[in-house]
């Protein structure tokens, strides 16, 4: 019997894992995944939760619900990746797994500990993080009875996931205020890391334009060093100083943490992966899904989906003895959620940055790129049924894995 | 005035060399020189750096990477590279604008 481990159960374990149990036989093979948490979290719903648009609730589901009959799950931590011996050393039970084919899809996660101050006193009183449930559970409750005054929201260091979440906080947060009666009373401030709105050059003008129209203002290039509490202060290394009453911060996000314990990490503990092929560049039987790897494209489930098909073809080519084929063209697609019932579409590639055009059927859409649109604000609304229901599956969805330039204009 | 030395290599529009491979410490002193820059031991220990991550990988270190890897702190690559140090480091040292990120 051989083994098929699975280390992380989220939205790219969980893909495999569906995929490869329609592809293995079940007298051969064993499927196997391991995840630490029982509950599977709707990350994109995390954006809406400070707003009162999502409850929690909303958006948690058991993990064990979308994995298939012949898959064992186990629930524990993952203490030791151990390649050059195929195993795995779990902490539940001090149980090890020897495996045949390893997939990591262990994610990423968010380090504020990497910026000194930030998890200091006011970490989840007046500065908090979206990216996990705490924390955006716990600015809901900040925001349900806030005043107004000045609101930063600060990337700390590329790469993130979800590199549009920071613009559609901004987008929402102007709505928000709004529908409040105190748009006037409130700052909104964008301190970036980036030379502008994002991190690619049409994309970022037009988004630039829609922040500016909206009063929100851009502080670029700014690198935090720190968070002064006492202050009530954001610093960056070239010694700019940016008070604040809220903050909202991305902080810096990092590969698992079992990647750097396994000494199989970059300096951000993202597994060094072959960008067409989806293989860990060290070690032959090692493939890597989603947010872990370091390749250069947006993490984003959207991308792991895509992700998908590619590395799924590859892991049974290698079974059959065959070369994996470079297919992978870091194709990402983003619904970007603009305020007011509005959304914008982005779809790239390694090679090809946003443009405008219709999506996904040329000339027709029904989701326009690059523009605001009512589509699109449904279309976002539709990912949360839409990754539920078919994503996490595997299924097949309306979109190639690689993408198309048709419907698009240069 | 440039510098004798900068006239055969080639740039881009916003300064970085367009040929890597081309690169030599005297041209990187030339570069720093029009940046007005001077060049001390510790912007060598980051320009070599940068130099042998790009050999190895293709591509330029992070600031993270050099860091992580080298005795220089964040800080102090600030101090060293005023202005944006990924950016001004990989200028001095030859390498394309870095891309930043996705
Ligand atoms: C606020 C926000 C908004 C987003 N919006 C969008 C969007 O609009 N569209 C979109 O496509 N994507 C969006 N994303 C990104 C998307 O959610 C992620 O890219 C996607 O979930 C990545 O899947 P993954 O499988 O790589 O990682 P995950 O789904 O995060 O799974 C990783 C799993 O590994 C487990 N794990 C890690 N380490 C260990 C260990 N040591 N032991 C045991 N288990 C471990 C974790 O428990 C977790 O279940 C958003 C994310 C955030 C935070």
């Amino acid at each position: 019997m051989k083994t098929f481990l699975i280390l992380g159960g989220g939205t790219g374990g969980t893909m495999v894992a569906n995929k490869m149990s329609h592809h293995l036989d079940p007298a051969e093979w064993k499927i196997i995944v391991v995840d630490e948490n029982e509950n599977h979290y709707y990350q994109p719903g995390f954006l809406f939760i400070p707003f009162g648009i999502y409850s929690p609730a909303d958006v948690v589901k058991p993990k064990r619900d979308f994995y298939p009959q012949n898959v064992e799950f186990v629930l524990s931590k993952i203490e030791m990746i151990e390649p050059d011996q195929n195993r795995v050393k779990l902490e539940k039970g001090k149980r090890t797994i020897t495996y045949d084919t390893l997939v990591i899809a262990t994610g990423s996660r968010i380090a504020p500990g990497e910026t000194p101050g930030l998890l200091d006193n006011g970490w989840h009183k007046n500065v908090f993080d979206f990216y996990t449930i705490e924390g955006a559970t716990a600015l809901s409750r900040f925001l349900k009875f806030w005043k107004g005054g000045r609101l930063v929201l600060n990337v700390a260091e590329m790469p993130i996931k979800c590199p549009v979440a920071p613009l559609e906080f901004l987008f929402l947060a102007d709505w928000f205020f709004h529908e409040r009666g105190i748009r006037d009373d409130v700052e909104i401030i964008f301190a970036t890391p980036l030379p502008g709105a994002f991190t690619k050059p049409r994309a970022s003008s037009i988004l630039g334009d829609m922040l500016e129209g909206k009063n929100i203002k851009i502080e670029a290039d700014f690198n935090i060093m720190e968070v002064d509490h006492t202050q009530k202060a954001i610093r960056s290394y070239d010694e700019r100083e940016i008070p604040f009453d809220l903050l909202v911060s991305i902080p810096t996000n990092m590969g698992s943490e079992v990647i750097e314990r396994s000494g199989m990490g970059d300096e951000l503990s993202f597994v060094p992966t072959d960008k067409h092929t989806l293989r860990s560049k060290k070690w032959e039987n090692v493939w890597v899904i989603g947010d872990a790897g370091n390749t250069p494209t947006s993490k984003a489930g959207s991308v792991a989906h895509f992700m998908l098909d590619v590395i799924v073809e590859n892991i049974l080519r290698q079974m059959e003895g065959l070369e994996p084929l470079a297919k992978f063209d870091g194709h990402a697609n983003c619904f970007i959620e603009s305020g007011f019932d509005k959304g914008i579409l982005i779809d790239f590639n390694y090679d090809v940055e946003p443009l405008p055009g219709k999506y996904p059927l040329p000339g027709f859409g029904p989701f326009s790129l690059l523009k605001e649109s009512a589509a699109n604000h449904w279309g976002k609304m539709t990912f949360r049924w839409v990754y539920w229901n078919m994503l996490l599956k595997g299924e097949e969805m309306p979109f190639e894995s690689q993408m198309s330039m048709a419907g698009k204009w240069k | 005035m440039t510098n004798p030395i900068l006239e055969n290599v080639e740039f881009d529009d916003d300064g970085f060399m367009i040929d890597p491979n081309a690169w030599t410490a005297e041209i990187g002193e030339a570069i720093a020189a029009r940046e007005e820059l001077p060049l001390t031991d510790r912007h060598w220990v980051v320009i070599n750096f940068a130099r042998q991550e790009f050999d190895a990988n293709d591509e330029a270190p992070t600031l993270r990477r050099i860091t992580k890897t080298t005795d220089v702190d964040t800080k102090e690559l600030y101090k060293l590279f005023p202005g944006g140090p990924a950016k001004k480091a990989a200028m001095v040292a030859g390498l394309g604008k870095p891309t930043g990120c996705i």
